[in-house]
């Protein structure tokens, strides 16, 4: 084991992102989502959103839109070329949508070893909630760092 | 969109394949996800690394297997969502995405479905197992 135990339990500083419309028009093409709801206003409207919603997996990415994406691997120490995206799970509260402010709290859950040490792993919970204080999602991701 | 009220265990999702993921596949996901790691969009720093070639970003495949959940029931129906990613996925693969319905519960005051996901690419290797949840009531 490699990694320090003692930060089981830390939490980040937590921040702030903008949603963008521009970056949901942008992230729906490059997943290849052609339906109008993820593109398009009006139909976002017709559809009953307030404006274009936030899809199931974009709050991942505007997690990484932390001032410092790299905080729990500066913290861990982590080597980046034996770092995995081992699992990612997302539950949901509440839809976000263009022009909110979602706020980030991260949190590291877990450090644990596997297989005498050859991998490690680090699980970070984020609860992510909007301008109105709104609970939206909580989002569960493990990192695995492959040794030897 | 599926109808709510006749969704039963075994049901299938409506499966879809994408084209081959391409490197401007990866480097528009580069761009609009904002994750910039070079192991997925620069070959010489993957090749400085060992690796023969850039390879996808899991969560590319996890946004795609997105899509058919949210091609089949309302987005703001979902309650859960979650994959393991099992292999990575290559440039030039084609990605499969389906799922099925594995049981009808009931859980704070609701009908929902418990779903089974996956992505494979064109030999059938599977990528990311997954599960989700979905309200249907």
């Amino acid at each position: 084991m490699s990694l320090d135990t003692k930060y089981i339990g830390h939490t980040f500083a937590p921040f702030s992102v903008d949603v963008e419309k521009g970056r949901l028009k942008f992230f729906a093409k490059a997943i290849g989502q052609t339906d109008p709801v993820y593109s398009d206003e009006a139909a976002a409207r017709a559809a009953g959103h307030p404006a274009l919603p936030v899809p199931p997996t974009f709050l991942f990415c505007l997690e990484m839109d932390a001032p410092n994406p790299g905080a729990i691997r500066d913290l861990l120490d982590l080597p980046v070329p034996k770092v995995l995206h081992g699992e990612q799970r997302f539950s949901y509260r509440g839809m976000a949508y263009a022009g909110d402010t979602l706020t980030f709290q991260q949190r590291i859950a877990d450090i644990y070893a596997k297989k005498g040490g050859l991998l490690e792993f680090v699980v970070r919970e984020t609860r992510v909630t909007n301008q109105r204080g709104e609970h939206i999602a909580d989002l569960h991701g493990i990192t695995v760092v492959r040794h030897g | 969109m599926v109808e709510l009220s006749s969704i039963k265990a075994g049901d299938s999702l409506p499966s879809f394949t994408t084209p081959p993921v391409s490197r401007l596949t990866l480097a528009l996901y580069c761009g609009a996800s904002g994750d910039h790691n070079p192991m997925h969009v620069d070959i010489d720093y993957a090749r400085a690394g060992g690796s023969p070639d850039v390879f996808a970003h899991g969560m590319l495949s996890m946004g795609y297997l997105g899509r058919l959940l949210t091609n089949w029931v309302p987005q703001a129906r979902i309650r859960d969502y979650g994959v393991r990613f099992t292999a990575i996925t290559q440039v030039g693969e084609a990605i499969t995405c389906s799922g099925s319905v594995t049981e009808v519960f009931e859980a704070d005051g609701e009908r929902r479905a418990r779903l089974t996901l996956q992505t494979t690419n064109q030999n059938g290797q599977v990528k990311l197992a997954g599960d989700a949840v979905v309200a249907i009531s």
